[in-house]
């Protein structure tokens, strides 16, 4: 084998969270009580654009958590040698981004460097010129052939993009919306009438399309096959999904990946940092950071908050009080203080124990599962009040009492009728606070507490870019990045928390669906 | 009500015992005090000496919990644990690595702190409040979502970008105000006024957000219907009925936090260079100065307790209803 799998901690963690959700998904496809509200998730347009957009960034992130180490040409006596190196897949998939670094600082698009610097010519005279790139734009002879080469490029990629984008969109429709046949099938046999249909053709009841849509179905009952599925007929079968605001989004993100992506094979995009490297690779490097922060936390917030949070509130008396002294105790001391406390002395243990690495990777790795594991050990406490009142509340219902009279153990009272009914808090909860960890990651990291500087966050791209804040001209665009992958990042996930919040908050009133 | 805040103090104590003996934990249980010379010292100069020498510099050198070599009340006050953490309750900070008393720093700091926290605070509270009662006026019209809208996008910008933003396009571009530093008296305004700007700016997004929640929800109770049905303007319900019983989910969000302004800002403090506690606080992190962090955890917490005091005597200021006893 010319390569080696590595697991680092934090991969493990993130294969483990995947694998949850996926156990999840599956638990929720069975059953129908489950289902609703995702499907009232799932006819938000603002919702579905920006789970477009998460999974793109969540496809970045889960790329580079496929670690390898590569195996280095010379084989000493037959025995291979790996690379001290780790490497992820996404680093092998945008390798001349990764390996094309320059001198220093360039700007977007430049051809230059961003600073003079000295040549003696053939003559011996001393020139202070800008020193072209090495790689950034190195196919131009003529410098001022640029913005034609810019412009020629990107309208190529926008079109390339724009047409791969509508074959996904047709490929991923066809793939993910049941045919029209099948469609039929499941409604006439369907035990369980299905709400989200019913509901979106009351809704278009309203337009004054329902019964047409009816017509429509028992047409294609008829031929079901010949059916050129345009966006109108696709839109009364999509499970109310908004087919329109998707479709858009997806070509807009795939003409800007197009053009990103022809622009980026011979150019710097986003220009180059301090060290020449590609700003636009730090930026999507970033995203697993970031990701990785807002997720893996709640494998230590989840725990935490359901176990204690139910049993305080569940068996009341001394459990609860010793819960809720520890709670208000930990959330008494500011947040910021506590995670710094906390960082520091795992600073301190991890510098006095640098035989417990084998590589730099591994060892920044677990500086940053540490983070998370600090972060969520400070962060549940919100969750636990939550959990303790809602679970006050639900243990002076009547079908509790009703399961404790026919003499049902507490444990099984707990995870089988009261589990289930904080669920929705608990979801909300974590969804909500996934872009908040995002956003404290870049702060903890410029106080100094927060992940490896070796490690590639948007904190250490924004710190490091801060430096240069005094130069003129000044250098700009690695802070422009880093800011607007962020953006991107969190607005999507906050538009999407929204969305389940609505979908999943049982003080609305939804009688009119 | 005198014998209900004694109460509510005396039942401070132990949180602050907990607090304390949390910290005690994180500084010297997890890592010893001989990591922690290890650390401060280097990687190359570390000679068990040496380790002594740092020790005995900071007072560290003593045992944890019980010192057996000392007699009589010694055995406890001689030892990290009581000259280190239970000190603290009688807000006897001890010194810094640099040799300063923590507490007169402390006291020195607060100032400069306060002349950033508190305006930002008050004008925060004013624009907040009127925005989301603007939103709530036209809810669900067209300028309802867009400021919901403006929200979401302003929340979801990090809280550096205003700050590395402003700075840029207010004193680099604009020239109106110095990039950083600080004054005591009338001259200081230009120092604070680009902070205090931003530090609004910065949370508008989430806190109007939340105002506007509170606001929804009393909105849709019986008595606003019934202030309506009396034939009141919508203006007169929002503010003679709906503002005043929204104080109660208001106030307790935001009480608490008075008390906190007097730690400052970090981000803040630290790019805009005021000499106040949160620059204090970054410093000590960045310098790894465990004593001034240990401080700083300690008071903030006896601050958030304040904080909840003073919240639960607001209720009974604004709700006649609410008795403490």
């Amino acid at each position: 084998m010319n390569f080696m799998p590595v697991i680092l901690w934090s991969d493990a963690l993130v294969f483990l969270l995947l694998a949850a959700c996926l156990a999840g998904a599956w638990y929720i496809r069975q059953r129908e009580h489950l289902l609703l509200p995702w499907r009232r998730v799932a006819r938000s347009a603002t919702a579905m654009v920006s789970l477009l957009v998460l999974s793109l960034f969540l496809l970045v992130g889960l790329l580079d958590t496929l670690h390898y180490r590569a195996a280095l040409p010379e084989s000493n006596g037959g025995a291979t040698v790996y690379s001290p190196e780790v490497l992820s897949v996404f680093d092998k998939l945008v390798e001349p981004l990764r390996t094309q670094t320059e001198k220093t600082y360039s700007a977007p698009l430049a051809l230059t460097l961003y600073a003079k610097e000295s040549f003696s010519d053939a003559q011996g005279r001393v020139l202070r010129v800008y020193p072209r790139l090495k790689f950034g734009g190195v196919h131009l002879a003529d410098m001022a052939q640029r913005d034609g080469d810019v412009v020629k490029r990107a309208l190529v990629g926008a079109l390339a993009g724009f047409a791969v984008g509508l074959l996904i969109a047709f490929c991923g429709a066809w793939l993910l919306l049941p045919s029209p046949a099948s469609g039929i099938t499941s409604d006439l046999a369907g035990v369980v009438p299905q709400p989200s249909r019913m509901a979106s053709s009351s809704i278009r009841g309203i337009e004054g399309e329902g019964v047409q849509s009816k017509q429509d179905i028992f047409e294609s009952k008829v031929r079901p096959t010949s059916l050129t599925p345009t966006l109108s007929r696709l839109r009364e079968r999509g499970l109310g999904l908004p087919l329109r605001p998707m479709l858009i989004a997806t070509l807009i993100i795939f003409t800007l990946i197009g053009i990103t992506i022809n622009l980026a094979t011979a150019y710097h995009i986003l220009g180059t940092d301090k060290v020449g490297q590609d700003v636009l690779y730090l930026s999507l490097k970033s995203i697993r950071t970031g990701l990785i922060i807002g997720t893996v936390t709640t494998l230590v917030t989840l725990p935490l908050a359901l176990l204690l949070g139910i049993a305080a509130g569940y068996l009341r008396g001394w459990v609860d009080d010793v819960i809720q002294y520890v709670y208000t105790v930990l959330s008494s001391i500011p947040s910021v203080l506590l995670i710094a406390a906390a960082v520091l002395m795992m600073q301190v243990t991890i510098d006095t124990h640098p035989e417990w690495f084998d590589t730099a990777a591994s060892r920044a790795d677990l500086r940053l599962v540490f983070l998370c594991l600090i972060l969520g050990m400070t962060s549940w406490t919100g969750l636990c009040r939550l959990l303790r009142g809602e679970t006050l509340k639900l243990r002076e219902q009547e079908y509790i009492q009703a399961a404790q009279a026919f003499g049902v153990s507490s444990f099984r009272i707990l995870t089988r009728h009261i589990v289930p009914n904080v669920m929705h808090i608990i979801l909300i909860a974590l969804v909500m606070d996934f872009s908040g960890l995002v956003l404290a990651e870049a702060v903890l990291s410029y106080v100094g507490v927060g992940v490896d500087p070796s490690t590639i966050s948007f904190g250490t791209m924004i710190n490091a870019a801060r430096m240069e804040m005094g130069r003129e001209p000044m250098v700009w665009w690695a802070l422009a990045a880093a800011f607007s992958f962020m953006l991107a990042l969190v607005l999507a996930a906050n538009l999407f928390a929204d969305a389940v919040r609505d979908a999943f908050d049982p003080r609305l009133n939804r009688t009119g669906e | 009500m005198l014998a209900y805040l004694l109460r509510r103090i005396l039942y401070a104590v132990p949180i602050l015992i907990g607090v304390n003996l949390l910290t005690f934990t994180l500084f010297f249980v997890v890592n010893t005090p001989d990591d922690m010379a290890r650390m401060q010292l280097g990687i190359k100069r570390v000679t068990p000496e040496a380790i002594d020498k740092w020790k005995q510099q900071h007072g560290y050198d003593k045992p944890l919990l019980l010192n057996s070599a000392a007699s009589g009340a010694g055995k406890l006050t001689d030892t990290i644990f009581w000259q280190k953490s239970a000190s603290m309750f009688v807000l006897d900070f001890g010194y810094s690595d640099d040799g300063r008393s923590i507490s007169r720093e402390i006291a020195t700091r607060m100032g400069p702190s306060l002349a950033i926290a508190l305006p930002t605070f008050l004008v925060g509270l004013v624009v907040y409040i009127s925005f989301a009662l603007l939103m709530t006026l036209f809810r669900a019209t067209a300028l309802d979502i867009a400021g919901v809208a403006l929200c979401v996008l302003l929340m979801s910008v990090s809280g550096l970008f205003y700050i590395i933003g402003g700075q840029f396009v207010v004193s680099k571009l604009w020239h109106l105000v110095p990039i950083s530093g600080y004054d005591g008296g009338l001259g200081g305004f230009k120092f604070v006024a680009l902070p205090i700007v931003i530090g609004v700016v910065g949370s508008i997004g989430s806190s109007s957000r939340w105002y506007r929640t509170i606001f929804l929800e009393e909105i849709g109770k019986d008595y606003v219907r019934t202030a309506r049905a009396k034939g009141l303007s919508e203006l007169a319900v929002l503010f003679r009925h709906v503002l005043k019983n929204a104080m109660i989910p208001i106030l307790t969000g935001v009480v608490v936090v008075i008390p906190l302004l007097f730690m400052g800002s970090l981000l803040t403090e630290s790019f805009f260079g005021i000499p106040g506690l949160g620059s204090y606080t970054i410093d000590a992190i960045n310098a790894q100065d465990f004593s001034v962090v240990r401080a700083m955890v300690f008071l903030g917490s006896l601050l958030y307790i304040v904080g909840l005091i003073l919240t639960d005597i607001s209720y009974t200021m604004v709700d006649p209803r609410v008795r403490l006893s």
